[in-house]
C-alpha cells in the first residue's frame, strides 16, 4: 500500500510524457508534408544565431518592457526545471526534498526558484495586464479573436497557478519543518514563502501535510498538462524557436531564392543551338507547380516556422500595410498557414492518408487581397524575435498566383508586359534609355 | 553651374578599348522618370567632379527584374535577369554603381546565382568611398545647421543592412540630422516596394506614403532626404498631399551634395 504514490505518480509521469511525444511526432510528421530544403550550409553561423537570437533573446530586447519580463519569465522557466528534477525522483522513490543534502548550495538554489518564482508571477500579471487590462493594439487584431485570445490567456493563467502552487508547498513545507513533522527535514531557505507562514500559523500538523502534498501533486501534475497543452497552443515556441532560427534565413533579407526550373527553361530559350523540338533530358522533371497554393507546396523550413509562432504580433505591428488598415497581417499569414497544416494532419489522422477535401491555403485561409498588400518591405522578417519569414510565404503564394494562374492584379500584368516588350515597366522606349542626359 | 555633363557608354568605352572604373547602373526610374532624372544628373555630376572613369549602358540597359519578381512572375524575372547578365558578362564589367537600391538589391544578391557576378554598390556607398580616398569634397555648403531627416529605403537598410553610408555622407554636409522615430531597421516602408509603385494599394484606412510623410514631418524638417527614386517619389506625392511642397524640399543625397558643391 505503501507504494500506491510512486506507482500513481510513475503512471502520471509515462502518460503526461508519452502523450507529449506522441504529439510531437504528429508535428514532426506533418513538417514533413512540406518540401525538402537542400543541404544546410553555413553551420556556425547558425549555431551562433541559435545562442545569439534564440538561447540569449537578442531580438526581444527591442521592445524593452516585453523583452525584460519574458527574459525573467524565459530564465525562471529554465532554472525552476532543476526542481522539476527533485520533484519527479521524490515522486519516484518516495524521498522527501532529495538533493538536500548539497546543504547550502541547496538553500541557494531554493532560495533563487523562490525569487524567481515571485519575479516570474509578478511578470505574468503584468502580462496579463497588457493584453487585457491595457490591451496593447497588437494583441486586439481581428486574427487574435476567439481561441487565440482566450489561448494566451490560459498560457498566463497556468503559469500564474503553477508558481502559486510552488510558493504554497514551500510554505506549507517550511512550517511542518518548524513543528519537526516526521519525514520534513530541515532544508532549503525561503525567502518568498516565509511571507506566507503567518497564512498556515493555527493549521495542525495534518493539515498542512494535506495543503503540502495538494500543492506537490498539483504542481507536478500541472507541469505534465502543460506540457501537453503547449501542442495545442501556440506556446510550441518555447521549444521549436532554437530549431526554427537555426534552419532561419541567413542570406540578405533582400535576397528571394530563384527558381531552378525556371532558370532551366530560360537558358534552354537562350541558347541558340537548343533543338524546340527535343524530348527534355533525362531525370530533368518538369516542376509539378510554381509557388504555392497549399501549405504542401511550402518548404519544411517555412511550416517549422508556422509551428514557431507565438502569435506576439510584433511583425504585424511593424507591417506598413497593416499600419494602414489593410487586410494583411503577417501574424495571419503563419496562423493561417499552420491552422491549415493541422487541417491536414487531422486529415491524414483520420483517413490513413490525405483524402482531398476541397480546400487550400489560398482563398480558403489567405486572401488574394492580403497577398496583394505586401511591399516586400521586410519589417515582419526584421520584428520576428525568433526568425521566422512570412514574407517567403506571401512571396511563393504570389508566385503561384502569377505563374500558375495569370491572376495579377491588371496594373501589374501592364508592367510586366511593359517589362516584356520595353525592358521598362512603363510604356517608354528602351532607345530612349538615355535620353536624360541631354534633357535640361 | 557647369552645364555639361559627361556621359559615356559601355560601347563608346569598348571602341577605345578601355574599361571604366565603374559602370554606373541608372535603372528604369532613373532613365525616365523626370523625378529621378534628376537624381541621376546630381550624380554624374559628381562622378565628373570627383574624375571617375564611368560608363553607363545606355540603350543597352534593361529593367533588372525586380518589380516582375516581387510580383510573383519569376519567369520574366529571369529572362530579364539573363539578358542584363549576358550583356554585362559580354563588357566584363566588374564593378557596378547604382542609384536604385531595387536595382542595387537585386543585382548584388540576385543575379549571383544566374551567372552575373559583380561588385556591386549603392551610390551613398560609392560616394563615401569617393570621400574616404580624397577624391570627391562634400562640405556643409547650404545645408549647414539645416534640420533634415533622413528616410531609409528598406532595399538599401533592411535588406542589406546599409544604414551609416548615407548617414556618413549627411553629417559630412554638417545638417542637423533629426532621425524619426521608425528609422534604421525600424524604418517605415515608403509604400512603394515589392511592386506597389505600379499599382493601386488595397482598401485602407490610410495610404503608406502619407503615414511615413507625416512622420518625418514630426521631425519639422527642412529637408526630407532619401537614397531611392521611388521613395523619393511616394514622399514627394506625401509632401504635396500635406500642402508642404513650398516649404519642404525631398531630395537624394547625390542632389545634397551636388547642390551644396554648386555642381
Amino acid at each position: 500500500m505503501q507504494y500506491i504514490p510512486n506507482i500513481l505518480f510513475l503512471i502520471a509521469l509515462v502518460a503526461g510524457i508519452g502523450y507529449f511525444i506522441k504529439n510531437c511526432k504528429k508535428i514532426y510528421r506533418n513538417i514533413k508534408l512540406g518540401k525538402e530544403i537542400g543541404e544546410i550550409d553555413n553551420k556556425s553561423l547558425r549555431m551562433n544565431n541559435v545562442i545569439r537570437i534564440a538561447l540569449g533573446q537578442s531580438k526581444m530586447t527591442v521592445r524593452p518592457i516585453a523583452g525584460l519580463l519574458h527574459i525573467i519569465v524565459y530564465v525562471g522557466f529554465i532554472i525552476i526545471n532543476i526542481e522539476v528534477l527533485e520533484i519527479i525522483i521524490d515522486g519516484l522513490f518516495g524521498t522527501h526534498r532529495i538533493f538536500a543534502g548539497m546543504g547550502s548550495l541547496y538553500n541557494v538554489l531554493i532560495a533563487s526558484f523562490e525569487i524567481l518564482a515571485l519575479l516570474v508571477l509578478v511578470s505574468v500579471i503584468l502580462f496579463w495586464i497588457r493584453r487585457n487590462i491595457i490591451k496593447i493594439r497588437r494583441f486586439w487584431k481581428p486574427e487574435m479573436k476567439g481561441w487565440p485570445k482566450n489561448d494566451a490567456n490560459y498560457i498566463l493563467y497556468f503559469e500564474m497557478l503553477l508558481m502559486s502552487l510552488f510558493l504554497i508547498m514551500n510554505a506549507a513545507d517550511q512550517q511542518l519543518q518548524l513543528l519537526g513533522a516526521e519525514h520534513y527535514i530541515k532544508a532549503g531557505y525561503f525567502p518568498v514563502s516565509s511571507w506566507l507562514l503567518p497564512l498556515f500559523d493555527n493549521f495542525s500538523e495534518t493539515t498542512l501535510i494535506i495543503i503540502e502534498r495538494s500543492a506537490w501533486w498539483l504542481h507536478i501534475l500541472g507541469i505534465l498538462i502543460f506540457l501537453n497543452y503547449l501542442y495545442f497552443s501556440k506556446h510550441l515556441h518555447i521549444l521549436l524557436a532554437f530549431p526554427n532560427v537555426y534552419y532561419g534565413k541567413i542570406t540578405p533579407k533582400g535576397k528571394l531564392p530563384n527558381l531552378q526550373s525556371v532558370t532551366n527553361e530560360v537558358q534552354l530559350m537562350m541558347d541558340p543551338n537548343a533543338d524546340p523540338f527535343a524530348a527534355p533530358p533525362e531525370g530533368q522533371e518538369t516542376p509539378e507547380k510554381f509557388g504555392a497554393s497549399d501549405v504542401t507546396d511550402l518548404t519544411r523550413v517555412q511550416l517549422l516556422n508556422a509551428y514557431t509562432c507565438t502569435e506576439c504580433g510584433r511583425c504585424t505591428d511593424n507591417c506598413p500595410a497593416n499600419l494602414t488598415g489593410k487586410k494583411l497581417s503577417p501574424r495571419k499569414i503563419m496562423m493561417a498557414t499552420r491552422d491549415r497544416l493541422e487541417e491536414i494532419g487531422k486529415n491524414i489522422d483520420k483517413n490513413g492518408t490525405f483524402k482531398p477535401d476541397d480546400k487550400q491555403l489560398l482563398d480558403d485561409y489567405i486572401s488574394r487581397e492580403e497577398l496583394w498588400a505586401c511591399t516586400t518591405c521586410n519589417a515582419c522578417v526584421e520584428a520576428c524575435p525568433v526568425s521566422i519569414d512570412p514574407l517567403s510565404i506571401i512571396m511563393d503564394m504570389r508566385l503561384y498566383l502569377v505563374m500558375e494562374q495569370s491572376a495579377a492584379p491588371q496594373e501589374l500584368n501592364i508592367a510586366m508586359t511593359n517589362i516584356e516588350n520595353n525592358g521598362a515597366p512603363w510604356p517608354y522606349n528602351q532607345m530612349d534609355r538615355l535620353n536624360w542626359k541631354n534633357e535640361d | 553651374m557647369s552645364e555639361t555633363i559627361k556621359v559615356p557608354t559601355m560601347a563608346e568605352y569598348m571602341a577605345q578599348g578601355k574599361q571604366p572604373e565603374v559602370l554606373f547602373w541608372v535603372g528604369c526610374a532613373g532613365s525616365f522618370d523626370d523625378r529621378a532624372k534628376k537624381i541621376t544628373k546630381a550624380f554624374v555630376k559628381l562622378l565628373n567632379n570627383a574624375g571617375v572613369e564611368f560608363a553607363v549602358l545606355g540603350t543597352e540597359e534593361s529593367c533588372t527584374g525586380d518589380p516582375a519578381k516581387r510580383a510573383g512572375n519569376e519567369f520574366l524575372f529571369q529572362m530579364q535577369a539573363m539578358m542584363n547578365i549576358q550583356v554585362l558578362n559580354g563588357y566584363e564589367i566588374k564593378k557596378i554603381v547604382t542609384a536604385c537600391p531595387h536595382c542595387f538589391n537585386t543585382l548584388k544578391n540576385e543575379y549571383p546565382d544566374l551567372g552575373g557576378n559583380y561588385q556591386v554598390l549603392h551610390h551613398t556607398q560609392f560616394l563615401k568611398i569617393l570621400l574616404e580616398e580624397g577624391r570627391l569634397k562634400v562640405e556643409g555648403g547650404k545645408f549647414k545647421g539645416k534640420r533634415i531627416t533622413y528616410h531609409d529605403p528598406c532595399y538599401l537598410g533592411r535588406a542589406n543592412g546599409e544604414y551609416e553610408a548615407p548617414r556618413d555622407l549627411l553629417k559630412k554636409l554638417e545638417a542637423e540630422l533629426i532621425e524619426m522615430k521608425r528609422c534604421k531597421s525600424k524604418g517605415l516602408c515608403c509604400g512603394a516596394g515589392g511592386a506597389q509603385m505600379f499599382k493601386e494599394a488595397e482598401p485602407g484606412d490610410k495610404e503608406i506614403f502619407i503615414e511615413r510623410t507625416e512622420e518625418a514631418l514630426q521631425t519639422k524638417p527642412e529637408t526630407i532626404v532619401a537614397g531611392c527614386p521611388f521613395c523619393n517619389t511616394m514622399i514627394t506625392d506625401g509632401v504635396k498631399f500635406k500642402e508642404k511642397q513650398d516649404e519642404i524640399n525631398v531630395l537624394d543625397i547625390a542632389e545634397m551634395i551636388a547642390n551644396a558643391e554648386n555642381l
